[in-house]
């Protein structure tokens, strides 16, 4: 059973899928205890394979028994068993979640939306350990289709929305395609590794269809992680979709591309010809710079709050991005921690704004009106969650930032320093905000005839139920035991690091 | 003279780059959400396109070994090689000859030693690629047309700027 772990973790949710799908029609009550059992056990697959690469090194797993290069592989590392891990685990609390949300917010189309949410995880999770660069392809675009009907199940506007991500997302799907063709040409591989090896024995890094192939792969890739400019799609569609789905969406799809990104670059490119032979990284790093700032200045126009929320995602993306292209190994190491701590914040706040959405019916800020007094363990675990994405120790997003800093001083991007700390800024100032409206409450409503429409409310909000309270407490929990075993995944990350081959390409 | 060859040589590129091209516009340009969704579609078969076109080989034909080929190789390996070179002219050869069966009746499958050269057949993987890129696009085609019958119900039209429009007053 062991032995078949890598493979689990995405078999578990895909015959779950399945099952939900051919049961979940007759028996609707099925689909919940099931999904939560299989990203359980998905979980615990992802575990199992972490503690198998930490102890023997990279595993490959090759289905059917077919050899790489012709046949698929799964390829985990160390990176990919941490990212598996926190996919999985994002999965299943927002699964646990979803147990009153999705009746609430979708009807009778309960088992439709399992299937769709579990294909959506077999999708992300298959992406993080592939190591074929046209099953990234096809996971890619599982992922992507589900997501589509995921958004789409929301009210009105999220179908407009989801039409704009389904344009979008085909986009950058369609150019990924394209550069894997240009390097199929050029190498007759699909495997990553291979493609890179080819690349190296074949020394055509010079060539123009290589140059095409790597813009065409990052472009592809940026569109669909939303980074600024190609964010376009994002804000509407967390915003409206149903609570369940931008709550395991927002912390999981543009993360995963980031994943992606790296893989892509430190394994198929390698870091010699994306930092060493071409010399963007000034560029990208200004990039990031402006999706950073973007994307707060807007979140701070925002009074919707997951709309709000949205628009911080696109700023965590940028600091990603601006990590990794750094070029610097603190740098990396930070982007990849931030991969791990941003899923499980931008996870915890999500997960708030649905329970307020579910308990108050409000979509903006002024919903919060004191809610400290009546939901105060709620409040707690969007506290920490809050802290986190501000960057207040000991929480995991404090840590993050601090190694982004470090990488960013450290090869002299002062510019990136900045913007990383006019962002916490502004997130301070967000969330401040929010704290003071829910402890204090808000303005009184002005000449809105509010007054009494908020008062009838009053009196039924209380505590949020267990099914809601449990996965943002555990995640909230999760924050803080990330930021405090910080030196154990930075040590597993260390290990993906030293391999890139960082340090020996700078001067 | 010269920019003639430099099309000429390439012109599959350049063929499967103005197709994309035309889908990327309707993506864009086009204000009817039908008419985005075909410019999607023939944005994807473009790349399709592209990939086919790569796995062509000059003088080279579909990968699909006939069963005398094989079975002649097997009982003739003096002149195998290029035994499928006349038994593409005659696809009912296969079914012609006897051949032994298994116990169920069908033919036993003999392992094709036969000697194949590459440069015979084009390149199948390429189109075993496309085959799972068509899955793809239709399903994706599926999902957009299914949001826009939605969009359709909920505001009555599937004009991009009428649904604007529509929102931004409130409706």
């Amino acid at each position: 059973m062991i032995e078949q772990a890598p493979a689990l973790i995405l078999l578990f949710p895909f015959f779950a899928s399945i099952i939900v799908a051919l049961a979940g029609i007759r028996v609707p009550g099925v689909s919940f205890p099931l999904t939560v059992i299989s990203m359980f056990a998905s979980v615990l697959s992802s575990v199992a394979v972490l503690v198998r690469v930490m102890n023997d090194g990279v595993i490959r797993y090759k289905l059917g028994g077919w050899e790489p290069p012709m046949g698929i592989e799964f390829r985990i590392d160390a990176l990919g068993a941490l990212v598996a891990t926190a996919v999985s685990a994002v999965g299943l609390l927002a699964a646990i979640y979803s147990k009153r949300q999705v009746p609430a917010e979708t009807g009778d189309r309960v088992s439709q939306y399992y299937t769709l949410y579990l294909l959506l995880m077999t999708g992300l999770l298959g992406m993080v350990i592939t190591g074929d660069a046209f099953n990234l392809f096809v996971l890619i675009e599982v992922s992507a289709l589900t997501s589509y009907a995921l958004i789409a199940m929301g009210p009105r506007r999220a179908s407009l929305a989801a039409y704009k991500y389904v344009i979008m997302g085909t986009i950058g799907a369609s150019f990924y395609l394209l550069g894997v063709g240009y390097l199929y040409i050029k190498t007759g591989s699909l495997n990553m590794v291979d493609i890179h090896e080819q690349l190296i024995a074949r020394g055509i890094f010079d060539s123009t269809a290589i140059l095409v192939a790597f813009i065409l792969i990052t472009v592809g890739v940026w569109i669909k992680m939303a980074f600024f400019p190609l964010h376009a799609w994002l804000p509407n569609s967390y915003a409206y979709a149903p609570t369940t789905s931008s709550a395991v969406l927002g912390p999981l799809v543009t993360k995963v591309m980031i994943y992606v990104m790296i893989r892509l670059t430190f394994t198929v490119f390698g870091a010699d010809y994306t930092f060493g032979q071409l010399e963007w990284s000034e560029v990208v790093v200004w990039m990031s710079v402006a999706a950073i700032l973007v994307g707060s200045i807007s979140a701070l126009a925002q009074t919707d709050l997951r709309k709000m929320l949205a628009y911080l995602i696109i700023a965590e993306v940028g600091y990603m991005v601006g990590g990794v292209w750094l070029a610097d190994d603190i740098g990396l190491i930070g982007s990849i921690y931030h991969i791990i701590a941003d899923a499980f914040m931008t996870l915890c706040v999500f997960l708030f704004a649905g329970i307020i959405f579910a308990k108050t019916g409000k979509r903006d800020l002024n919903a919060l009106d004191g809610l400290f007094t009546k939901m105060p363990l709620t409040m707690v675990g969007f506290l920490v969650g809050a802290f986190s994405l501000i960057g207040i120790p000991p929480t995991a997003g404090f840590f993050s930032k601090w190694y982004l800093i470090q990488g960013g001083i450290a090869s002299g991007n002062w510019e990136y320093v900045i913007a990383l700390l006019v962002s916490s800024l502004i997130n301070a100032v967000l969330f401040f905000r929010i704290i003071e409206i829910a402890y204090f409450g808000a303005k009184p409503a002005e000449g809105h005839g509010d007054h009494h429409h908020a008062e009838s409310h009053d009196s039924k909000i209380s505590e949020a139920p267990l099914s809601m309270l449990f996965p943002l407490l555990a995640t909230a929990a999760l924050l803080l035991a990330i930021g405090l075993y910080n030196k154990d995944i930075v040590a597993i990350i260390a290990e993906f690091v030293s391999l890139s081959n960082l340090g020996a390409i700078l001067p | 003279m010269e920019f003639f060859e430099v099309i000429s040589a390439k012109f599959n590129y350049w063929i499967y780059v103005i197709i994309m091209m035309i889908g990327l516009y309707a993506m864009i340009a086009k204000n009817n959400m039908v008419k985005k969704l075909i410019g999607m579609s023939i944005f994807q078969t473009a790349i399709i396109l592209f990939y086919v076109s790569i796995g062509v080989k000059d003088g080279a034909t579909i990968p699909i070994l006939y069963h005398d080929q094989v079975h002649a190789g097997h009982h003739h390996d003096d002149h195998g090689e290029t035994a499928h070179h006349e038994s593409t002219d005659d696809h009912h050869a296969s079914t012609s000859g006897d051949h032994e069966t298994d116990k169920y009746g069908y033919p036993t499958r003999h392992a094709p030693d036969v000697v194949i050269d590459g440069n015979d057949f084009a390149n199948p993987l390429v189109h075993v690629l496309m085959l799972t890129a068509i899955v793809v696009g239709v399903a994706t085609l599926g999902v957009g047309l299914a949001i826009t019958q939605k969009l359709h119900r909920e505001f009555g039209t599937i004009e991009e700027n009428e649904i604007h429009d529509l929102i931004k007053s409130g409706k």
